[in-house]
């Protein structure tokens, strides 16, 4: 079978260059360009798979840059992880430029659309082939550019162009980060490969270990919208919905947890790293958990969710649960772009993203309405659908790793999560509708047959980390932890079933029977309580008054004192020299010349006197003479 | 005796010159002719010199010497190694693009050519010298023309800019020409010659080392330009037709970097050790203080110039760390800041041309009306912001790589500025391409051919370097080396 990893990115890099250079000629076929690249792709990870499993690696590579005096080689890394990530990927892109077609189909800018879909396949499926960490951090910026051209794409709309920018400077943020532990590492070992990495976890300094560790989780943080970068997450949905799938649900923003699992051997020679990862992940999912709540939005309740789900799997690596993480990754892809793009043909048969608008729409929408539901029971955990194995294995892992706080919130969290979703499905698709003219119709069959294939795999793809598959999943991608002994797991397993029946029956009872839960006195006096959620947290406000302000203040002085200071001086001494010229001027005109002047004055004013004297007449001169006779004799008598 | 293309090369364009001059200057299609045809020359040349130069060998090759001045014992020396080939090339090619970029210019074509050419002449001059006084001489040369490009055909304040650029830059070579001398009269036997005075560099004390390395660091920083040199810049930007913004950005500036690499570096190897501190700081302030003020701008061209500050602080940084990998990253930002500030300064200007405006707030959601200009514009946008993929951000990337082993923390306060400089791209893309359009551009035209032919050019290498980045450093990856290890700088 033949076996071409490194063509798995190259196709959509072809598409992508077709659709932005002849875009125009090729109109509505830029869909069929890309969809066949990431077919393309599709199928070369399948047998790259399949290769795999016989035993067979292929690998390229080639030097791309010296650093100190030693070639970096850019290669590709074909392993358990980065198959995983490659099937996910591009079949859930393959899925979703098929549904694309129908959602966009009236775009005026088609083609570019989906150019920009293939430059982000490309630079995803690279990212997740990369084998160092030069390589990774480049392709880990374009899928980040990609991201900034997909939500700013209706740029017209001012919000969407702030949303992409927003969404493109919080993540770079993370990614100083990422910079900075990546030139640690380059600096401790001078190799930037992953496979050097359990090496270079054996570095005596542990400090500096830990802290490139850290570093490097920031560029997580920023990327997979982890406390406290994750406020440009929700902004990103004024993207097209299809984008909100693909990029911030199902695979750009599961690259930060990728990034951690990809460096785990890193991660796990550092304990204290670990805690920070734990935390920051547990901390998220608790926070976006809450805010998911409230919301009114379709889109943002999912994207809330989004982010809730990614710190679940960054707070299960931290507990050591790598296949835990990993496997909540590609489970929470499939079903995680389901909710999206049954969101997206809700908006498209509704032209509405407020649920409040909404309801009643099972009976006109039954396919979206249908496989919504089945994404919304598996991201509740309910079995046998996927999320409940891989929500199972995180808790399994928490409570293993002996964090009981964390456990705690976790399964809180997932109650939270079961609500959510149901308050979602119960006031869209049940009860009656709450906008008198409400013409909700079923999307075409672009856009329901990939939603029917998402719902199998969100049915069934749990299966393979689950105990009737014998755990397959956790004997392929895994990091040693092997089995957890020490958690009761059959009592966990039945807990978290209960987590989400509980939240589902909450839910059924709030929004379906309409049972008054809480009374009005109660809640009352906890209105500050969805104030606050409602305004998440006020995060936006603190970071608009406290960094962006300041920064905009910053600038506008800098310049100002660019001007007035800096170039006051230039400008002073180029004055200043005028003025020196202007005083030596008045010195030469007045003094020097003066003195000059005023000898020439001299002479002439004597000389003038003296001319009198010359009169020409001899009788004068004669008076002189004997003038002067006088005196002389005058002056000799005297004496 | 070899054949003489570093001469052919530099003087090209003063054939042109007596070519222009022997036309009529009411026929200014000819003269147009002439120009781009000398320039097309020079390229040509430029990428012959490229095909033939042997990049295994990091010593000077294609030397011609001649004696020149036989009292003072200074020759007529040229050379071109690793170091000063990539600016020999992105000065060919600029001028080339950027005369066919002033086709537009109004009035008295005839004078513009002239000094046009003459410039070119200095500035090929200056990064082919291998004597200090035929260095000196080509840096005034330079000067002259452009004095009066931008003092004739530039903006409402084009004297002040004019004249500002001019006194500055001369102040700065003043200091140069005595730090030159002091070299002189030190050297024993008294020689301006750079690879002499270069084997010779143990011989100098310390103290004077320090003192000729500020009065040349003097000469050299104006030009940059490096903080608080730098106010000149903008001004100067501003005024300048386009044509010569490209060259002003592109190339003007290499040549004070180019001397830090050519002669302060290799000859005073101590006290550029002595000094590495003190420039990693005004590096690092170049940087983030440039990025800042340029956040600041609402001049669309203020804005690239100030960002030109911010990019060469990476130079800056690259060199104090004296590391192979941080001077690789300094002279390849050179190269790259030529082609994708060059390219900005183009593209203000085929926006200018249409809009007579600079005034950033007066644009917006041009994005839809004119795709192809967008396109480019943004790709040239995200290069200057450092994405990956495009050629700066791999000079960058190698530059702060460089400079991290030596200076920690200066590099982290470097690399947070990646931040500010997305920022401040980031909302120049959005002031022009995005949000609502202002119907005042409504009818505005795409980009032509002509300005695409000056654009394309400049897009493709910026792409092949930041795809395919080792090809810069087989090129000047040699030479830098041998100046590492004359500098006896860490190689690590």
């Amino acid at each position: 079978m033949m076996n071409y990893p490194y063509l798995i990115p190259l196709f959509p890099l072809m598409a992508f260059a077709a659709n932005i250079l002849f875009g125009k000629k090729l109109g509505k076929k830029s869909a069929l360009v890309s969809i066949a690249a990431s077919t393309a792709s599709a199928a070369l990870s399948i047998s790259a798979f399949v290769n795999f499993l016989r035993g067979s690696v292929a690998s390229v590579s080639f030097a791309w840059l010296n650093v100190n005096g030693a070639p970096v080689m850019f290669g590709i890394l074909v392993d358990q992880l980065s198959l995983m990530m490659l099937l996910v990927v591009s079949v859930i892109g393959t899925l979703i430029q098929v549904y694309s077609t129908g959602y966009m189909s009236d775009d005026k800018r088609f083609s570019r659309f989906f150019a920009y879909m293939s430059l982000f396949m490309f630079s995803m499926l690279s990212l997740v082939l990369s084998n160092n960490f030069m390589m990774i951090y480049i392709f880990w910026e374009l899928v980040g550019v990609c991201s900034y051209f997909l939500i700013s794409f209706w740029f017209e709309k001012d919000s969407a162009a702030n949303a992409g920018k927003k969404a493109f400077i919080t993540t770079r943020i993370g990614d100083v980060g990422l910079f900075i532990g990546l030139a640690m590492i380059f600096w401790l070992s001078g190799s930037p490969y992953f496979s050097d990495l359990p090496a270079i976890a054996q570095n005596p300094d542990r400090v500096l270990l830990t802290a490139a560790a850290i570093l490097i989780f920031c560029g997580a943080v920023g990327k997979s919208a982890q406390f406290p970068l994750h406020v440009w997450l929700p902004d990103a949905m004024e993207g097209p919905t299809p984008v909100s799938a693909l990029i911030h649900a199902a695979t750009m923003v599961a690259a930060g947890v990728y990034l951690v699992a990809r460096c785990y051997p890193l991660f796990a020679a550092c304990p204290a790293a670990l805690v920070v990862v734990a935390y920051i992940g547990i901390v998220t999912a608790f926070m976006a958990g809450t805010i998911a709540l409230v919301v009114n939005d379709i889109k943002r309740i999912l994207a809330y969710s989004t982010i809730s789900q990614l710190g679940y799997m960054i707070a299960a690596l931290g507990c050591g649960g790598y296949t835990a993480g990993t496997f909540h990754l590609m489970t929470h892809a499939f079903f995680k772009a389901l909710l999206f793009l049954g969101a997206g043909s809700v908006i498209h048969g509704v032209h509405t993203q407020d649920i409040r608008q909404m309801g009643g729409i099972f009976s006109k929408m039954k396919i979206t309405a249908a496989t919504f539901i089945i994404a919304s029971l598996a991201i509740a955990g309910v079995p046998p659908l996927a999320g409940f194995w891989s929500k199972d294995e995180i808790l399994v892992s928490m409570f293993a790793s002996g964090n009981y706080v964390i456990f705690g919130l976790a399964y809180l969290t997932s109650i939270f999560t079961a609500f959510y979703m149901f308050r979602l499905c119960f006031i869209v698709f049940f009860g009656r509708p709450r906008k008198a003219d409400l013409h909700a119709h079923e999307s075409p069959a672009v856009m329901t047959v990939p939603l029917m294939v998402l719902a199998f795999f969100s049915i069934f793809i749990g299966l393979v980390g689950s105990p009737l598959m014998h755990n397959w999943f956790g004997h392929f991608v895994t990091f040693g932890e092997g089995h957890h002994g020490g958690a009761p797991a059959g009592l966990i397993m039945g807990a978290s079933v209960a987590a989400g029946v509980i939240g589902i029956a909450i839910a059924f009872a709030l929004y379906i029977l309409k049972w008054q839960l809480v009374p009005q006195a109660v809640r009352i006096r906890f209105t500050w309580l969805h104030t606050l959620l409602i305004n998440k947290y006020y995060m936006d406000e603190i970071y608009l008054s406290a960094i962006i302000r300041p920064i905009a203040l910053l600038s506008k002085y800098s310049f100002r004192f660019d001007k007035n200071l800096i170039d006051g001086v230039v400008n002073w001494t180029g004055l200043f020299s005028l003025f020196l010229s202007e005083v030596k001027n008045s010195f030469d005109k007045h003094v020097v010349d003066g003195l000059v002047n005023g000898a020439a004055k001299l002479v002439d004013l004597c000389s003038g006197h003296a001319r009198r004297l010359q009169t020409g007449l001899i009788q004068n001169y004669m008076l002189f003479i004997i003038a002067g006779l006088v005196i002389i004799l005058f002056v000799n008598l005297i004496r | 005796m070899n054949f003489p293309i570093l001469s052919l090369i530099a003087f090209t364009p003063i054939a042109g010159i007596l070519a222009v001059l022997a036309v009529p200057k009411k026929n200014e299609k000819l003269i147009r002719v002439i120009a781009t045809a000398a320039t097309g020359i020079a390229l040509l040349l430029g990428i012959g010199l490229m095909l033939a130069y042997n990049y295994r060998d990091g010593a000077m090759q294609f030397v011609e010497k001649y004696t020149w001045i036989k009292t003072f014992n200074i020759s007529y020396h040229l050379g071109v190694d690793g170091l000063s080939l990539s600016m020999v090339f992105l000065t060919v090619l600029l001028c080339f693009l950027a005369c066919i970029a002033s086709y537009r210019i109004e009035g008295r074509q005839k004078e513009y050519f002239v000094l046009y050419l003459l410039l070119e002449t200095g500035m090929l001059g200056t990064f082919l010298a291998l004597d200090l006084f035929l260095f000196y001489v080509f840096w005034e040369v330079v000067l002259v023309p452009m004095y009066f490009l931008i003092g004739i055909w530039g903006g409402p304040r084009k004297e002040y800019a004019a004249i500002k650029f001019f006194l500055y830059t001369l102040a700065g070579s003043v200091f140069m020409l005595l730090g030159f001398i002091a070299l002189y009269f030190t050297s024993n036997p008294h020689t301006f010659d750079i690879l002499e005075l270069q084997k010779g560099s143990g011989g100098f004390a310390i103290g004077f080392q320090q003192i000729v390395f500020m009065a040349l660091f003097l000469g050299f920083a104006i030009k940059v330009p490096i903080f608080p040199f730098h106010t000149w810049l903008p001004d100067a930007h501003v005024e300048a037709p386009t044509p010569i913004s490209v060259l002003l950005a592109g190339v003007l500036l290499k040549m004070g970097g180019y001397g830090f690499f050519r002669i302060s570096y290799p000859i005073l190897p101590e006290a550029a050790k002595w000094f590495a501190l003190p420039l990693a700081i005004l590096g690092v302030v170049n940087i983030i203080y440039g990025a800042f003020v340029a956040m600041a701008q609402i001049d669309f061209k203020k804005l690239v110039a100030y960002s030109s500050v911010s990019h060469m602080g990476f130079v800056l940084l690259g060199l104090a760390s004296m590391t192979a990998t941080g001077m690789n990253g300094a002279l390849f930002q050179m190269f790259n800041h030529g082609t994708i500030t060059g390219g900005m300064f183009l593209l203000v200007g085929v926006l200018y041309d249409r809009t007579h405006t600079r005034d950033l707030k007066s644009f917006g959601g041009l994005g839809a009306q004119i795709p192809v200009y967008a396109g480019l514009l943004t790709v040239f946008t995200m290069g200057s912001l450092g994405l990956p993929g495009l050629s700066g951000f791999v000079s960058e990337f190698l530059s702060l790589l460089g400079t991290f082993p030596v200076f920690q923390v200066i590099t982290i306060i470097a690399v947070s500025g990646i931040v500010v400089t997305a920022a401040y791209h980031l909302m120049l893309l959005q002031r022009v391409l995005l949000g609502p359009l202002n119907v005042r551009w409504k009818d505005i035209t795409e980009i032509n051919r002509r300005e695409l032919v000056t654009l394309v050019p400049l897009m493709a290498i910026t792409l092949f370097l930041g795809l395919y980045p080792i090809s810069m450093l087989y090129l000047q990856g040699p030479s830098v080396a041998m100046l590492v290890e004359k500098v006896k700088g860490l190689l690590v």
